[in-house]
């Protein structure tokens, strides 16, 4: 090429050749992945769990582990059969379930509101945020004694605390997503002539949802955590309740069947705002 | 003739704290209806300036806009106004995007549906009517904005280099799209860009801008009729006036870099 020369083209001439010869360098072929069949890979998952009882089972009853500490398996059973048929247990489910959804939906609502009204005036944001920080970084769990003192120990409590627990990351999440909007986008609205309203439903409201349905997940955990702590308290019913009964009566098997049914409405509710999170999203078609 | 757009000694100065900080010395311009104005200028020299003003975005510190011999300085949504960016709400249908003008205007959806339809499938956008933004390409995306602020039903638009980002060739196929548009609504168009080759081509008059402070060096008519042939950009009326804006342009710049080295 008729550039003009710069030098780069001598001092690639110059360059001395690579130590390693053309026989030295090694040739590999690019690994090749195996991926297993679905059924082996659930085969697999079941044959861990399997396995893992039934050593529990075998080491409680060779007396290789502590029984009364650590329980086996055929004990929990039977005290599932007996957890069921005893008529408490879904009073018990009911109230834990009731307390994460009411603070699920009321912390998540709230806290989604409260993030898209930082979006009205700069001002107000500005003032509000070192509060809502500290809120944040506050353990609100230590607050719990407190909630329940003011809330009395019945259901408005545990609403209370998984309330406060949820709220403070959908504000933050929808905060940000606010922050994120566009500012030309903003311009072309207002270049059409729209409203401050306008702007924030046709606008800032769509373009946070996305914000808004990413923290469901985090919130329902985080709603059913407040819950059990407040029945850790003080509570009359609850599956956090009864595994503190159970732990203080030193009755192993009811905390293992409690942690059994507490692990199971967790996943349940994670699968309903998971598929929840799926037709929201489809809705909004991001 | 009439006028449908004036700037009346429009300035802008901005406060800094390096001291004010002049955007655009007053600036004087008048443009007839229907016709197709382009402001070329280095960055910087007040060109977005001028479009958020005639927008009303922005209330300039001197001067007034008039609009039908009506000041309209620091009104919204009287001018139609494309962005760089195609803008478009990627949770809404090309369709919906479209109609977003007439809806903030209060016009009844299905009402503004049914007027936005024909338009999509007359100007090369059927068959994506109800496809989302993100499924089309940069061409059909600037298409819809373009649309969307047609639809918008003013008689004054202002492009700001809407084929800036496009790769040449589907910038020419935009360009004849666009002319074909302007034939047929008549429309009033100012038009920033970058590309003084685009810039003659499109226009009607030329105006050249200069930084520091941002002003308008040099108005020129384009006198060469409608339509034109893609090869009316080798005549040599053409060349002229390209040659006239390359050195006015060149005048403005900082030495080149080699130079300075």
């Amino acid at each position: 090429m008729a550039v003009q020369d710069t030098g780069i083209g001598d001092r690639l001439m110059r360059v001395p050749p690579a130590p390693r010869t053309q026989a030295l360098r090694s040739v590999r072929r690019l690994p090749v992945r195996k991926d297993w069949p679905t059924l082996v890979i659930v085969a697999a998952q079941f044959g861990i769990l399997v396995g893992l009882i039934a050593l529990w089972q075998a080491a409680a009853d060779h007396s290789w582990i502590d029984g009364f500490f650590w329980s086996k398996p055929s004990a929990i059973f039977a005290t599932l059969i007996r957890f069921f048929a005893g008529g408490e247990a879904w009073t018990d489910i009911g109230f834990t379930f009731r307390s994460t959804i009411f603070g699920f939906l009321i912390g998540t609502i709230c806290g989604s509101l409260l993030g898209l009204s930082f979006w009205w005036s700069r001002n107000y944001a500005a003032v509000v945020q070192p509060y809502i920080i500290c809120f944040e970084a506050l353990p609100k769990l230590a607050l719990a004694p407190l909630v329940i003192l003011v809330f009395g120990i019945g259901l408005a409590s545990k609403v209370a605390i998984a309330t406060a627990l949820t709220l403070v990351v959908s504000t933050l999440t929808t905060y940000a997503g606010v922050k994120a909007v566009d500012p030309d986008q903003e311009k072309l609205f207002y270049s059409l002539g729209a409203s401050r309203f306008q702007v924030f439903r046709k606008l800032v409201v769509p373009f946070c949802l996305p914000w808004i349905i990413s923290v469901l997940r985090v919130n329902i955990g985080l709603a059913l955590t407040g819950a059990i702590v407040g029945e850790f308290i003080a509570s009359q019913h609850g599956l956090g309740r009864q595994i503190l009964y159970a732990g203080n009566t030193y009755d192993i098997a009811l905390v293992w069947v409690a942690v059994l049914v507490l692990s199971t409405l967790a996943v349940i509710m994670y699968a309903a705002v998971s598929w929840l999170e799926r037709i929201l999203r489809k809705g909004i078609r991001q | 003739m009439s006028v449908k757009l004036r700037l009346d000694q429009v300035g802008m100065t901005f406060r800094t704290p390096n001291g004010a900080f002049t955007a655009l010395a007053p600036v004087t311009l008048s443009i007839s209806p229907g016709r197709f104005v382009s402001l070329i200028g280095p960055s910087g020299c007040g060109k977005s300036t001028i479009f958020n003003i005639v927008a009303g975005l922005l209330e300039p510190t001197s001067g007034r806009v008039l609009i039908d011999g009506a000041d309209a300085t620091g009104t919204i949504g009287r001018v139609g106004y494309m962005l760089q960016k195609d803008l478009l709400l990627p949770w809404r249908t090309v369709l919906d995007n479209v109609i977003l003008g007439m809806e903030i205007q209060g016009v009844p959806l299905r009402q503004a549906r049914e007027r936005a339809l024909p338009l999509l499938h007359r100007y090369g956008l059927s068959g994506f009517e109800y496809l989302y933004p993100n499924a089309l390409s940069g061409g059909m995306r600037q298409r819809a904005a373009l649309l969307r602020t047609l639809l918008f039903d003013t008689d004054v638009i202002l492009l700001d280099e809407p084929f800036g980002a496009l790769d040449a060739q589907t910038k020419l196929q935009m360009q004849e799209w666009l002319l074909g548009l302007w034939a047929d609504f008549g429309k009033t168009v100012v038009f920033v860009t970058h590309d003084i080759e685009e810039a003659i081509y499109l226009s009607d008059e030329v105006h050249v801008m200069a930084t520091r402070p941002g002003r308008i060096i040099e108005s020129m008519p384009v006198p060469i009729a409608r339509p034109r042939e893609r090869g009316a950009t080798l005549t040599p009326e053409f060349m002229a006036i390209k040659e006239r804006c390359l050195a006015l342009l060149m005048a403005g710049h900082d030495p080149p870099l080699s130079e300075a080295a």
